[in-house]
C-alpha cells in the first residue's frame, strides 16, 4: 500500500499554518502516513546554540508551538506519525514543548520519541576527524568550539517509531532521514536494500524544504508563473514499496507541481548527482527522470543506491566574534554621488579609528550589493546619477568595542557625512561560525528513548 | 535547409533560455540549471561551460567549478567553491547563503539561433 509523505515545514521560519490542508488531505485519503517538519539548517543550528548559550529553555526551533498547535490533535487523533528536527541543539527542552501541548489538548500519555548521539561534542577530542570535501577550516581549539553534530541517518528514528513514538524529536539528522525513516518501519526494507533506501531518500530530498518542490522559490514572473503563492500547497509525496516516487500537493491550495518545479528540487543543494552522499545510502541521480502524469502529479524514477559512506559528516559551531551592520539611505539629486561620498568618508575614518585587522565591506543597494565581493568590484562601474541608494557597512571583529566603533561611524554621518543622509539602521549580533569533518561512523552512538515529562537529564539544563 | 542555414545567431542573456536555483553548504555553492525546451540543452553544454562560469564569478574569488551533465533532465549542475567568502555563518554579504547567484548566472550571455528562443 502506498504511504504518504506530509511536509508542514521545510525550514525554520517557514510558514506556520501551512500543514494545515497537508494534515486534511493525509486524514480524506485515510493511508498510512507521516508529517515531517524540517526546520535545521546550517545558519539554524549555529542559531539555536547562540540560543542555548543564552538560556538553557531555548536552543529549539522557536516556532514549535506554532508549528504544531494547528495540527497536533488531529495528527494524534488519526494516527499520523510526526517526525521532525525541531530540537535543534536542544531536543529535550523541545520534548517538553511537545509534552506542553500534548497535555494541554488532554492527551498527556502522549508518547514522544527522543532519538540522541548527535551531539559529540564530549568526544570530539578523541575522535579520528578528517576534513569535510569542500572545508579548509582546521578544527578550531577547545576554547572556540561551542558544539559538535553528527548528521544522524534513519536508524534511531526507527528505533523511535519501533518504541511507539507519536511524536519524534531530534537534533542534528540528515534532513531525508526524517522521510526515510517512517518508510523503512513501513515497509520493512533493509538497510542493504541500497535502490529502495536511495528512492527514499530522494522523498525526503523532494520533500524537506516544503513548498521548493510545489512551487515556492520558483516564481519569475511573466517567464515562470505561479498562481496562488500566498496559499501555497506544501508537498506529499506518495512513495510505494518498491520505491516508485510520485509528487502531489493537497487539492485546493495554490502552488503547481509541475516537471520543472520537480527538478529545480531534485538538485537543490546537491554536488555530483552521481554520488549524493547521505548516511544511510549513497544516492545515484545521473540515470533519473521526472514525468508529469496528472494535474499536481509528478513521477520521479531511475533513482539508484550504492553502499552507505563509511564516515559521517559532522558539523562545528565555534566562536566567530561579532557582526555589526549600519545602513544609512541616500535619494534625489546626485543620491549616487552623495552615497559613494559617505562610503569614502566611511573607509577613510574607518582607516584609523579602527584595528587594522577589522574584516568590512560596504554596499550600496540599489546600485551593487548582493551580487558584489568584499572589496565592491561591481559598485565600481558607471551608473545613473540619480536614484534611492542605501549604504551598507558590515563589520566583523572579535571584540564587540570595535564592531560599536566601527558601525557608530555610520551613525555619525547623520551630521558629518554628506547632505540629506537618513534612516539609520544599526545592529550588532555574536557570531557562531560553522566548519564541517567526517566522522568513523563507528564512533557514532544513536538510539532513541521515550521522553518522560518533567525528568530533564542534567546536560541540557 | 534548417532555420540554422539562414539565420544570424542572437545574442540573449541565459535567462531566456533556463531557469536555474542556488544551494549551499559551507563555503560550497551549486547551480543547477535547466533548459526550458529539450532543442536548448545543448546550448548549455556547449555554452555554460566552467571556464565561462569562473569567469563569471572572478570576482568573487572562485577558485574551482566543477560541472556535472544530467541529460534525462535536460539539464547540469554547477559546483562552485569559495564563491560564498564564508557562507552562511561567516559572510558579510546581505546574501550569505549566495540565494540570489542563480540569478547572475542567468545573466550570463548566450548566443542561439532565434528559432530556439
Amino acid at each position: 500500500m502506498t504511504f504518504l509523505l506530509g511536509s508542514g515545514a521545510g525550514f525554520s521560519g517557514d510558514r506556520t499554518d501551512a500543514a494545515v490542508p497537508v494534515v486534511a488531505e493525509l486524514i480524506r485519503r485515510g493511508q498510512p502516513c507521516a508529517l515531517v517538519f524540517e526546520t535545521l539548517g546550517e545558519r539554524t543550528l549555529a542559531a539555536a546554540h547562540r540560543a542555548l548559550r543564552e538560556s538553557p529553555r531555548a536552543g529549539f526551533e522557536p516556532l514549535l508551538e506554532e508549528l504544531l498547535s494547528p495540527v497536533l490533535d488531529d495528527c494524534l487523533e488519526h494516527g499520523i506519525t510526526i517526525l521532525g528536527n525541531f530540537g535543534a541543539a536542544n531536543p529535550a527542552g523541545a520534548c517538553e514543548v511537545v509534552a506542553g501541548l500534548a497535555r494541554q489538548l488532554g492527551r498527556p500519555d502522549v508518547r514522544i520519541g527522543r532519538v540522541q548521539g548527535d551531539d559529540i561534542r564530549a568526544a570530539l577530542g578523541d575522535l579520528d576527524l578528517q576534513l569535510w570535501e569542500a572545508e579548509t577550516q582546521a578544527l578550531p581549539g577547545a576554547d572556540q568550539l561551542i558544539s559538535a553534530n553528527v548528521y544522524l541517518g534513519a536508524a534511531p528514528l526507527c528505533q523511535a517509531l519501533e518504541l511507539g513514538a507519536q511524536v519524534v524529536v531530534t537534533g542534528r539528522v540528515a534532513d531525508p532521514a526524517l522521510f526515510l525513516a517512517p518508510l523503512v518501519t513501513h515497509f520493512g526494507w533493509a538497510w542493504d536494500d541500497w535502490d529502495r533506501l536511495a528512492a527514499g531518500i530522494m522523498a525526503g530530498h523532494l520533500g524537506e524544504c516544503g513548498s521548493q518542490v510545489s512551487g515556492g522559490y520558483f516564481a519569475d514572473p511573466g517567464v515562470k508563473d505561479v498562481a496562488g503563492l500566498a496559499t501555497l500547497g506544501y508537498p506529499i509525496i506518495e512513495v510505494e514499496a518498491e520505491g516508485r516516487l510520485v509528487v502531489t500537493k493537497p487539492p485546493g491550495t495554490g502552488g503547481a507541481v509541475t516537471e520543472q518545479t520537480v527538478k529545480e528540487q531534485l538538485l537543490y543543494e546537491v554536488h555530483d548527482p552521481g554520488a549524493y552522499l547521505t548516511p544511510d545510502v549513497v544516492v545515484d541521480l545521473s540515470g533519473i527522470s521526472v514525468r508529469q502524469i496528472g494535474p499536481d502529479r509528478v513521477e520521479v524514477t531511475g533513482i539508484r543506491g550504492r553502499p552507505a559512506p563509511a564516515r559521517l559528516k559532522t558539523t562545528v559551531c565555534y566562536e566567530g566574534g561579532w557582526q555589526g551592520e549600519a545602513e544609512i539611505s541616500y535619494a534625489g539629486p546626485n543620491a549616487l554621488g552623495r552615497a559613494r561620498l559617505a562610503a569614502q568618508v566611511l573607509r577613510e575614518r574607518l582607516a584609523f579609528r579602527a584595528p587594522a585587522e577589522l574584516r568590512q565591506r560596504l554596499d550600496i543597494i540599489g546600485l551593487a550589493s548582493v551580487f558584489d565581493d568584499d572589496t565592491g568590484t561591481l559598485q565600481q562601474a558607471p551608473a545613473a546619477t540619480e536614484g534611492d541608494y542605501r549604504l551598507r557597512l558590515a563589520v566583523e571583529h572579535a571584540e564587540r568595542r570595535w564592531v560599536e566603533r566601527a558601525t557608530q561611524e555610520l551613525l555619525a554621518l547623520y551630521c558629518a557625512g554628506p547632505a540629506g543622509g537618513g534612516g539609520v539602521r544599526r545592529h550588532f549580533l555574536r557570531r557562531v561560525c560553522t566548519a564541517s569533518y567526517l566522522v568513523r561512523r563507528d564512533d557514532v552512538d544513536a538510539f532513541a528513548t521515550l521522553f518522560e515529562s518533567g525528568r530533564l537529564p542534567h546536560d541540557t539544563l | 535547409m534548417t532555420p540554422s542555414d539562414i539565420a544570424e545567431l542572437v545574442t540573449v542573456p541565459l535567462h531566456r533560455l533556463a531557469h536555474s536555483r542556488a544551494g549551499d553548504k559551507g563555503n560550497r555553492l551549486n547551480l543547477s540549471l535547466f533548459a526550458y525546451r529539450p532543442e536548448t540543452y545543448a546550448v548549455l553544454v556547449e555554452q555554460v561551460t566552467e571556464a565561462r562560469v569562473r569567469e563569471l564569478f572572478a570576482h568573487r574569488g572562485v577558485t574551482r567549478v566543477d560541472r556535472y551533465l544530467v541529460p534525462g533532465l535536460g539539464g547540469m549542475n554547477l559546483v562552485l567553491d569559495d564563491v560564498l567568502q564564508g557562507g552562511v555563518n561567516g559572510a558579510l554579504n546581505l546574501d550569505g547563503h549566495g540565494k540570489t547567484l542563480s540569478f547572475l548566472l542567468l545573466g550570463m550571455p548566450v548566443s542561439v539561433y532565434p528559432h530556439l528562443l
